[in-house]
């Protein structure tokens, strides 16, 4: 379980103090699926990269399991059980997905081991093993072979931010089957960072984000009606097809 | 001469050898030679005017390999060595060369090899040289290669060229001249750390019509070390030519990347790109989220750049 008391971070915007968000409190049960959506730059984002340990709270708790993580490093978390799946995912010259996913898992994976994540994303191992994790992959390609390092790390609690980002209708449509699959397949906490209604479609709860506080919790049905109040004010949520 | 264990070492480091190859072999270990062993098709035979070898292949030799590592580990010792690849037509072969050091005292070490390959009408040849010193001595190792080309009609040579570490200061020129439909695949890796020297000269002349050539380095420099890449591509002819430099700097290094190119025909396409940088904070970052630590991120980003 994962408990956010009190989080505040702010940043200085030319001699202004620029809060980007205000005072969270939220509680993140094991087993379930959050989805954290909200107008661009509402702060979800911040708040993901804050759980990972790549930004610092300006105050605030940050408790994994019981244990106090607000000063542990980005290493120190991932080694408790949490992983983050970029937004756009990095690129490597020379690290070859097989390399990644060892990488991920800690130990040296066999060819069988990795096609079992690969499968799970819905690639075909044998096209991806020995590919680079460069830019000779598209978009779709780089944020599957993405997922796949996370779901290899088999973790606690992973965060995707925004998985949707840059990819394209197809790609966007087995991803949302890559998820409901990791779902039911993977015991474990999920956050998503995401404008798509179709994400949010698959959650256990949505967390609504706006101007740096949380504005909702509950079900896509129950937060619906004022998360279309909040998008209408900033901007239209993002349509598909 | 017999072979110690850190001569082993070194053969398994510079040629990937555990024991004895199989095939055609010459060992030399401080400018004398331990062992050699000629095939059917592949014929080594001493120089009488100079200190090196003759390697003669013949046309059509067809997957064969060739191994010629050379270990330095007496005190002072600076051995000069020509070696000449005479590869007959249609040939398909593999060489592997390499220079290990292993420096125990104060006294300068090196090799210097001065590699001159003829090859013919349609052959194929895969050269491998791995560069690597060792020891706990004082003394500079010096690695200064030279490598001559000459790339028959529809010929085909790929050349990897890794200088891994301990090596104090290298100086490699490689020149290579290129006929009709020939085609020269250059891969240099190299990585210098503490105050280590390391400059490459690549000069390719593309001569014949539709030949072709790409020069690819990547590296990465340490520490105060220092590299200088040159890579001159002069495309003569109706050809393509590409060159690439890739390089990671970090701490107090010094990198110089200087490709230059000249075309003599409008038929002639070449494309140069140098790139130096220091590690993207986002890929440690990445790493680090994988329960990897900010040196550990370094070594494997390094270790795949490297690959």
């Amino acid at each position: 379980m994962l408990e956010l008391r009190d989080i505040c971070f702010s940043v200085n915007d030319n001699g202004k103090v620029k809060q980007i968000l205000k005072n969270i409190n939220l509680t993140i049960d094991d087993d379930k699926f959050f989805v954290i959506t909200g107008p661009n730059g509402s702060g979800k984002s911040t708040l993901a990269k804050i759980i990972m340990g790549i930004n610092k709270p300006t105050s605030g708790k940050i408790i994994f399991n019981g244990t106090d993580i607000t000063d542990l490093s980005i290493t120190e978390r991932a080694k408790l059980g949490i992983s983050f799946a970029f937004q756009q995912p990095v690129k490597f010259k020379g690290i070859t997905v097989k390399q990644m996913i060892s990488l991920a898992t800690g130990s040296e994976v066999s060819v069988g081991e990795a096609c079992k994540f690969l499968s799970d994303v819905g690639l075909c191992a044998r096209d991806y093993i020995d590919r680079e994790i460069d830019g000779s992959l598209s978009g779709g390609e780089l944020k599957r072979i993405e997922i796949a390092t996370i779901v290899a790390r088999a973790s606690k609690l992973t965060i995707f931010d925004e998985p949707e980002a840059g990819i394209d209708l197809w790609s966007f449509n087995s991803l949302i089957k890559t998820f409901k699959n990791l779902k039911n397949k993977y015991k474990c906490g999920f956050i998503i960072i995401s404008h798509q209604e179709r994400i949010l479609d698959i959650s256990d709860s949505v967390i609504i984000l706006s101007n740096g506080e949380i504005k909702e919790i509950g079900s896509k049905e129950k937060v619906f009606s004022r998360l279309s109040e909040i998008y209408s004010s900033c901007t239209k949520l993002v349509e598909e097809e | 001469m017999e072979l110690n264990n850190i001569d082993k070492e070194l053969l398994k480091t510079i040629a990937d050898l555990h024991e004895i190859p199989e095939g055609a072999y010459n060992i030399r270990k401080d400018g004398k030679l331990v062992s050699r062993n000629v095939s059917a098709n592949i014929d080594i035979v001493s120089k009488t005017d100079k200190p090196g070898i003759n390697i003669f292949i013949k046309d059509g030799t067809i997957n064969e390999s060739l191994h010629i590592p050379v270990i330095v580990s007496e005190a002072g010792l600076k051995d000069l060595v020509y070696n000449d690849f005479y590869v007959g037509k249609n040939c398909d072969v593999t060489i592997v060369a390499g220079c290990g050091i292993a420096c125990g005292s104060s006294e300068d070490e090196g090799h210097d090899g001065v590699h001159s390959f003829f090859i013919e009408e349609g052959s194929k040849v895969h050269y491998i040289e791995k560069h690597y010193a060792n020891g706990d001595g004082t003394g500079s190792r010096i690695l200064n290669p030279v490598t001559k080309i000459e790339l028959g009609k529809n010929s085909y040579m790929k050349m990897d060229t890794v200088q891994i570490g301990g090596v104090t200061s290298s100086k490699r020129d490689t020149n290579a001249e290129l006929d009709d439909g020939a085609k020269l695949e250059i891969n240099e890796k190299i990585m210098t750390d503490g105050n280590e020297y390391a400059e490459t000269n690549f000069n390719v002349d593309l001569n014949g019509k539709d030949c072709s050539t790409h020069v690819v380095s990547r590296a990465v420099a340490k520490n105060e070390s220092n590299q200088i890449f040159k890579s001159i591509i002069n495309g003569n002819n109706k050809c393509f030519g590409h060159t690439e430099c890739d390089a990671i700097i970090m701490d107090n290094a010094h990198i110089v990347a200087k490709p230059e190119l000249t075309a003599a025909s409008t038929e002639a396409s070449l494309i140069h790109e140098a790139a130096i940088g220091k590690i993207a904070g986002e890929q440690i970052v990445k790493l680090q989220t994988l329960g990897l630590t900010e040196t550990e991120a370094e070594n494997e980003i390094i270790k795949g750049f490297l690959r």
